[in-house]
């Protein structure tokens, strides 16, 4: 018999490997190892070239070097759209943490039903789509008979230009961005159910009081899940689209031009193929940049508990 | 100050106890301040022209307009884009869940040279924004003729479905033991049956985290069908919102009524399966 011959599953390391074993294990794992290569590889190899000619659907491509990057550098709308996402990021992912973590600590006093309820009614946000989202809020905000200035007139505020002014929309589409705080804070709250009570109960015993023990052990042993969460969180703002494309169309005055909108535009109304293949390799590049600047200067601060 | 005075046990529990009212008062209020665009969704929904610019705004419209979503649905073809919607989604989850378990099962069950290697290797596409492959995939699907169908949809999904999901099943498979493998080859149980008739009855846990995680994917998914989709009655229910909007920017009843009927699915699948989707979520963040 093969297994009484030594194919057993768990040879440890060093043993040759039984043949047939591998054999069939290449060909469970083989869709994967095959969608790796037709659906990531060859597209990131034809990105490469793409974005190196000046492609756009209509006439077959030419070669045309770094052009499109040294174009990008000059466009400025390309620019605004970079620093609407920068705002957008460096606003709303913050916000969304704080306001996670905070909430996830309240709610992690108790495992009350109550406590429960409320967790949930804290979450459904989250999951609402996208575009139905997008479709909510632009009436939320509606000058006229939105409820958001609806509210402010019962206070006697007047009314705001929530989308239509440039200077404000911005800030409208962040705060929108925060009504779907819960799905980071479900993963807050994971992580602070699995730190052990005794931890908490010996820091008593010690003498420690509350604000001692949220920042000498709860923060501290919370650290893999907020750098979890924070660089999830900034690869996801970085390619908002939705809600520039769907409540504002990018406008007014461009406040609110994603710079995946303004690819998104590029490529599928302009047909500037290679030109916002380009665009897609400068946010590849920043996001890798940003995620490694992340890594290095928080990365180490990291603590895992039992290392 | 009183509390002094107090015996200090005595002081401590009221403390505790004032605690606790503010942390309620406070986790009260924002569920409420959360809630409140689901409620303002659902009587926009139900109100008629008029009432939707009154002010101050009914809360329990007077009349309910139900015939909001009657209409709703007639005037764009709903009921396509639900049934496009469905076909997305069941085939999606065939392929998803079916390719992604028996990946899974491949990395966890059997040694080969490079396992770890390609399993790293296969990980390693979750990191890449998804916005650098758009572009080459729309021209390879353009290519192969695929423009306004289905198939740039689903056809990569057959090919392990997404990476976290074979991540998914493989912690889960490892977790099943060996023995109960061996004892099934032992009896001539084939390496299919092995994977179909005993691992897949005891992963339920983890194949029901897979289904729904799929079905909010491809239920929320926007940009997929608005690259490829462009004949209307083969849109699916989130861009038939889209396009919904823009023909009826300003008709926010049926706007609601419809927002309403893509958003419920998502909340009933939720409600249905609370546990499997806090677990899916929080093992994403703690282990991923």
């Amino acid at each position: 018999m093969m297994l009484k011959a030594g194919g057993s599953r768990r040879a440890g390391p060093g043993h040759s490997f039984n043949r047939r074993e591998a054999l069939w294990g290449f060909v469970f794992v083989s869709p994967i190892l095959l969608g790796t290569v037709l659906w990531f590889i060859v597209p990131m190899l034809a990105a490469v070239y793409i974005s190196l000619t000046d492609w756009t659907l209509l006439r077959p491509p030419n070669f045309i070097g770094l052009d499109n990057f040294r174009g990008l550098f000059q466009d400025r709308i390309v620019g605004q759209s970079l620093k609407v996402t920068l705002i957008f990021t460096a606003a709303a992912v913050p916000l969304n943490l704080l306001v996670a973590f905070a909430t996830a600590l309240l709610l992690n006093f108790s495992r009350s039903r109550t406590m429960y309820v409320i967790r949930v009614l804290y979450y459904l946000p989250a999951l609402v789509p996208p575009v139905a989202n997008a479709v909510l809020w632009s009436w939320l905000l509606n000058t006229e008979y939105g409820l958001v200035n609806w509210m402010l007139r019962a206070v006697g505020l007047p009314k705001v230009l929530w989308l239509q002014d440039p200077d404000i929309a911005l800030s409208a589409l962040i705060v929108m961005s925060l009504w779907g705080f819960g799905a980071t804070m479900i993963i807050f709250l994971a992580g602070l159910q699995g730190i052990p009570p005794e931890l908490y109960e010996a820091a008593k015993i010690d003498g420690a009081g509350s604000r001692h023990r949220l920042f000498r052990i709860t923060i501290p042993l919370m650290t893999p899940v907020i750098f979890f969460n924070f660089v999830i969180n900034m690869i996801g703002s970085f390619q908002v689209f939705t809600a520039g494309y769907l409540i504002t169309a990018g406008g007014p005055n461009n406040s609110t031009l994603f710079y995946v909108l303004h690819l998104y535009r590029n490529a599928f109304e302009f047909l500037k193929m290679g030109y916002a293949s380009a665009m897609a390799w400068v946010l590849f590049f920043i996001i890798l940049a940003l995620t490694l600047v992340v890594f290095r200067y928080f990365g180490r601060d990291v603590y895992y508990l039992g290392s | 100050m009183s509390t002094r005075t107090m015996p200090a046990g005595a002081s401590l529990r009221r403390q505790a106890r004032i605690h606790r009212v503010w942390l309620y008062a406070v986790l009260v209020l924002g569920a409420v301040m959360l809630t409140t665009p689901f409620l303002w969704m659902t009587t926009s929904s139900l109100k008629d022209e008029a009432h939707i610019w009154l002010y101050p705004p009914q809360w329990i419209p007077n009349p309910l307009q139900w015939q909001n979503y009657t209409r709703a649905m007639q005037e764009h073809p709903f009921h396509l884009f639900f049934r496009n919607t469905l076909i997305l989604v069941v085939v999606g989850e065939i392929a998803t869940v079916g390719s992604a378990s028996i990946c899974g099962y491949g990395f966890a069950k059997f040694r080969f040279p490079g396992r770890e290697l390609l399993f790293g290797f296969a990980l390693a596409t979750l990191m890449l924004p998804q916005i650098v492959l758009l572009i080459p995939q729309f021209i390879i699907f353009r290519y192969l003729g695929w423009i306004d169908t289905y198939w740039p949809l689903l056809v990569p999904l057959f090919f392990g479905g997404n990476a976290f999901f074979v991540f998914l099943f493989r912690q889960f498979f490892r977790t099943i033991p060996d023995e109960l493998c061996e004892a099934a080859k032992m009896d001539g149980c084939s390496e299919l049956g092995i994977y179909g008739r005993i691992v897949l009855p005891l992963s339920k846990p983890v194949l029901t985290t897979a289904v729904i995680f799929t079905f909010v994917g491809t239920w929320n998914d926007f940009m997929g069908p608005l690259i490829y989709i462009n004949t209307p009655a083969k849109k699916t229910l989130a861009l038939g919102l889209a396009h919904f909007k823009g023909y009826y920017g300003t008709q926010w009843h049926l706007l609601m009524a419809a927002s309403v009927v893509v958003t419920v699915p998502v909340l009933i699948v939720f409600f249905a399966a609370q546990r499997y989707f806090v677990q899916g979520i929080a093992f994403s963040g703690l282990k991923g």
